[in-house]
């Protein structure tokens, strides 16, 4: 399953990145790499094995429907790179 | 005084012989000193340290009996969340981002009088095994300047190796806190998936991380896991296990203990000195009455491969939320809503985090999604079941820490598969789930080396037990380097 | 040729828990914007959702009160995508191991009953809202992370009749079992429908077309019956269907092509590893199975059995909770059940439904009502009184003897009378019960 510069650029979008012409050669190269060291996975026999998402079987921590305190709306949007009339603001392009 | 353990700083505390405005003094010049050549630290909270200590002091005056940590400096790995503090993950994206909030361990440190006086330097995202990835400079280990630390808790073990700090927290997901402790001569501490909350720890891969100590002696690492471990009702993966107190396993009694010694841990892989200086370790055991028995674990060879499938593939979506819309890094120029994420993430985070979220994307991504994913979930069905097995056997397992002592800058950025290679024998515990300890074990070239016990869940008690009895018979832990 | 349309609805509904699905910030509405948000619901870095008992337990009430298996062990998935009304760039939902499947609703199709099946029921989040303005877009997270759950119908509806009556069905028992409030004019309860056509005869399914934006159950009829025939004529013209989602477009009566602004879909499910799994045991289910209050249908049953009203008038007063509520308060006051009926289902119905209101908004008490009755029957008031007084209790709230008394008004003793009067104004507003059946009202609210 060897990666292609299209499988690349397809993954990226998803991914919301950008590369050069040179990265995607780059990422190309380190992907197959490190996808043809995982390759060795095919010689493991899981017929008929479970998942495990966790280490072990974990299940049913749920919490009470209590109210608790949020955060203070200045605390909320502490962090925000940019906000107006206490909303996070995402600015239109002037192209 | 920078020398010394907790318990040692703790005595003093007691004895007021000290006081805690005093040792956290000390702390601090101690890193205004060393830290331009060290690099351990992002951040300073030197006034906030400065006050918790003030605290201390006044309930030890008023004749408290105080906590153990009370008044003993300590750092913090930065992707650990400190209410008012700056956390950045040593990455551009999280530059100058402000915790509204505290991540449990830190509450938990708070209540118990700890002083916090600055977060250490990191892999980027803790990716990474060096902490060369890390945005903002680089750390050195405190045994030569010119080779790292290791990572990616990188930081976290170079501060308290040169007396910065007495302990450390870092996070675990494939090894970031057993290496780093192996090329920094520390006692280093990944306990069972669930028993230390992981709230507040920004996440690499949701069920791998866990948070643990990074320390001088095993009493020490016993005295913080005291604190560390419990269940939280705000992470659903921590685990409802009673915790013992630690402190009461440092018997150094291993008389009849079986410990299990993986002859794929012990394989090719292990370069002659360390192998040498691992045998050296398992004769102190034996000396010490303990049953060594071989086992084997061949399916340790595939954790890699499924940890790099696992943790990228978590990563991918655990850091989809740097977006540049609520928080973190946001580009300046940018043509359309969806180009500020793109612009955003480019230019925010460094190439071995992309590299991750890249290979993780692909993983999950239409069509290769069972072939990858899916298919390391079934094989770390395989390697839990064969640790299971192994301890029906064995009380404990022992293996090298890393296969190399501290290597030079640059000498393993080149090639990303060399770098992963570092956590082979690490890897496999975080895989499945299982706690494990690094105890320094001696020194290869004035270079400290690591022993690493592997324990099964939920027992850390005999992880901690063995590796003090260890410890006790050997000098290793008393060489400090010369920073 | 005749075409057949094969209709499948998705169906979002916000439940009515007092907190968020993973955290416990109010799930309130009011207030100022971002003021009911959290390290979770922000999608802080570090943060972990927990999830919410009562929206389990919610969800599985709507699974069995719609006849579904509730699976045992299910665990949540990650649904990726970045959008910025998502926080954390990913919806936690639930992927390959849905809470509840196959259950069904009967509706009366046009041929008799009809069994519509529930494919599958699964928890998941809202997001934040989204505002645009001229100069760009400004979000707010209060909403984001309240509970929801998602309802897929099988693609067993044929009409946009059918797809209406599946919706006020369904949303008569969600709000019998109180899940869920169902307003769909405030969004609690969202629809989006899949529709496609075939000939006559036909076994294979045509390319499906999804339609969103539809805000009221009329919209739905009408944007499925648009599309239909959308369809129909590109067919006939030798067009073909594009799979694609269409926009419901209220002012122009038509649904609208929404250009897809990305690429394919990929939304990269995987096991949420920060949430373990969720096991519901035969314990918890019977639990909330006892929790169950009467269904519409065992409800209809026994209004006519032991009430002894005709089918028709006990189909009516059980379409909504809130009917139902009032009409057996009546009864437990002591009102005749055929008596109250009668006059629920005549002169309330349709003042309500002139006067655009809905039962919750009625003024007087089910007891003034009740009294109201029983002054004709002891012929204190006659029957064209009786509505006059009706009129002044549905506008003041006032009971019916203050009324009387207040303005003395003329007693009638001829009992015979006041029937045939009753009947009378029952025999005058037929349309009130026509329209009512027909989902015309206010008073349904549909
Ligand atoms: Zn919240």
């Amino acid at each position: 399953m060897a990666v292609t510069i299209k499988d690349v650029e397809y993954v990226a979008k998803l991914a919301r990145l950008e590369f050069n012409e040179q990265q995607m050669q780059k990422f190309t190269q380190d992907l197959n790499g490190i996808l043809g060291y995982v390759e060795k996975l095919s010689e493991v026999d899981t017929e008929g094995v479970e998942i495990s998402i966790h280490p072990f079987p974990m299940f049913n921590a749920l919490r009470e429907d209590i109210v608790r305190p949020s955060l203070d709306r200045e605390e909320a949007l502490l962090n925000a790179p940019e906000k107006e009339d206490n909303l996070f603001k995402v600015p239109k392009v002037i192209e | 005084m920078h020398r010394k353990t907790i318990h040692e700083i703790r005595d003093l505390l007691r004895k007021k012989e000290v006081t805690a405005v005093e040792v956290t003094e000390n702390s601090l010049k101690r890193i205004n000193e060393i830290d331009d050549k060290l690099g351990a630290f992002v951040s300073i909270e030197a006034d906030k340290a400065l006050e918790a200590a003030r605290e201390v002091d006044k309930k030890l005056q008023a004749g408290e009996t105080l906590p153990d940590l009370a008044g003993i400096p300590m750092a913090l790995k930065d992707n650990m969340c400190m209410k008012g503090t700056i956390s950045t993950c040593s990455s551009r994206m999280m530059e100058g981002f402000l915790s509204p909030y505290d991540a449990t361990v830190v509450e938990r440190l708070k209540a118990n009088g700890a002083v916090i006086v600055g977060k250490a330097n990191m892999d980027e995202f803790a990716m990474g095994s060096s902490t060369e990835t890390s945005a903002f400079k680089l750390t050195k280990n405190p045994y030569d300047l010119e080779r790292v630390p290791g990572g990616s808790s990188g930081g976290s073990a170079a501060s308290v190796a040169a007396g910065e700090v007495y302990y450390s927290l870092g996070s675990d997901t494939g090894g970031s806190i057993r290496q780093p402790a192996s090329l920094c001569g520390l006692v280093g501490f990944k306990p069972t998936y669930g028993r230390v909350s992981r709230y507040g720890l920004v996440a690499f891969a949701s069920s791998l991380d866990q948070i643990g100590p990074f320390t001088k002696d095993v009493e020490d690492c016993a005295i913080v896991m005291n604190t560390l471990a419990g269940h939280d009702p705000m992470d659903s993966t921590s685990a409802k296990v009673e915790v013992p107190d630690y402190t009461k396993f440092l018997t150094k009694d291993i008389r009849g203990m079986r410990i299990g010694m993986p002859k794929e841990y012990f394989g090719e892989g292990v370069p002659e000195d360390m192998r040498k200086c691992m045998m050296e370790a398992i004769d102190v055991l034996k000396s010490l009455g303990a049953e060594i028995k071989e086992i084997s674990l061949p399916l340790s060879e595939y954790a890699l491969a499924v940890y790099y499938i696992l943790a990228s593939s978590e990563a991918s979506s655990n850091l989809a939320r740097f977006d540049g819309i609520r928080y973190g890094y946001r580009a300046k120029e940018f043509t359309d809503a969806i180009d500020i994420y793109v612009k955003s993430r480019t230019e925010g985070f460094g190439d071995e985090v992309k590299r991750r979220i890249m290979l993780g994307t692909y993983a999950l991504s239409a069509g290769y999604y069972d072939a990858y994913y899916k298919k390391a979930l079934r094989v770390r069905t395989r390697i839990i079941n064969e640790y299971k097995e192994a301890f029906k056997e064995v009380d404990v397992i022992v293996s090298p820490t890393s296969p190399s002592v501290a290597f030079k800058f640059g000498e393993k950025t080149a090639n990303p598969l060399e770098m992963y290679l570092s956590d082979i024998y690490t890897v496999p515990v975080n895989i499945a789930g299982v706690p494990g300890v690094s105890v320094p074990a001696g020194f290869i070239k004035g270079l400290p080396a690591g022993l690493q016990f592997i324990g099964n869940y939920f027992e850390e008690g005999t992880l901690l037990k063995v590796a003090h009895a260890f410890e006790q018979a050997t000098d290793h832990h008393k060489v400090r380097p010369t920073i | 040729m005749k075409y057949e349309a094969i209709i499948g609805l998705e169906v979002h509904v916000e439940l009515a828990t007092k907190t968020k699905m993973y955290c416990s910030c109010t799930t309130e509405f009011g207030g100022d914007t971002n003021n009911h948000c959290c390290p979770v619901c922000l999608g802080l870095p570090g943060s972990l959702p927990v999830l919410n008992k009562e929206a389990v337990n919610y969800a599985i009430k709507a699974g069995l009160a719609l006849n579904c298996t509730i699976n045992k062990e299910t665990y949540m998935a990650r649904k990726n995508y970045f959008y910025p009304d998502c926080p954390k760039n990913y919806q936690i939902t639930q992927d390959e191991t849905p809470l509840c499947t196959d259950g069904y609703i009967e509706v009366a199709g046009e041929d008799g009953e009809k069994k519509i099946r529930i494919h599958r029921i699964h928890i998941e989040e809202d997001t934040g809202k989204g505002f645009h303005r001229v100069d760009g877009s400004y979000y707010d997270f209060n909403r984001a992370g309240v509970p929801l759950i998602e309802i897929v119908s099988s693609p067993d509806m044929r009409t946009p009749q059918e797809a209406k009556e599946y919706l006020e069905k369904l949303k008569a028992i969600l709000q019998y079992v109180g899940v869920s409030d169902c307003k769909m004019e405030e969004g609690s309860l969202r629809c989006d429908a899949n529709v496609s056509i075939r000939p006559e005869g036909s076994e294979e399914f045509g390319v499906k077309v999804e339609i969103k934006n539809m805000n009221s159950f009329r919209a739905v009829e009408k944007a499925i019956e648009y599309e239909i025939k959308r369809q129909i004529k590109a067919v006939e013209n030798g067009e073909d269907i594009v799979q694609e989602t269409r926009r419901w477009d209220e002012s122009r009566l038509e649904t609208v092509s929404m250009r897809s602004k990305e690429h394919a879909h990929d939304y990269r499910y995987f096991p949420d590893a920060d949430i373990i799994s969720l096991s519901v045991d035969d314990e918890w289910i019977n639990r909330v199975k006892e929790s169950l209050p009467e269904l519409p249908e065992q409800k209809k049953t026994r209004y006519v059995k032991e009430l002894g009203l005709p089918e028709y008038d006990a189909m009516i007063l059980t379409m909504s909770k809130s009917l139902a509520a009032f009409f057996e308060a009546c009864v437990a006051e002591g009102g005749n059940p055929k008596e109250v009926s009668n006059w629920m289902m005549g002169e309330l119905l349709r003042t309500l439904n002139d006067k655009m209101l809905e039962i919750d908004d009625v003024k007087f008490r089910p007891a003034d009502l009740v009294k109201l009755i029983e002054l004709i029957n002891k012929g204190t008031i006659s029957g064209t009184i009786a509505k006059k007084v009706f009129k002044e209790m549905f506008e003041t709230g006032n009971n019916p003897e203050k009324i009387v008394e207040e303005k003395g008004m003329v007693q009638v003793s001829d009992e015979g009378a006041i029937i045939e009067i009753i009947n009378k104004v029952l025999d005058e507003n037929p349309q009130s019960v026509i329209d009512f059946k027909n989902g015309k009202t206010k008073a349904m609210a549909l």
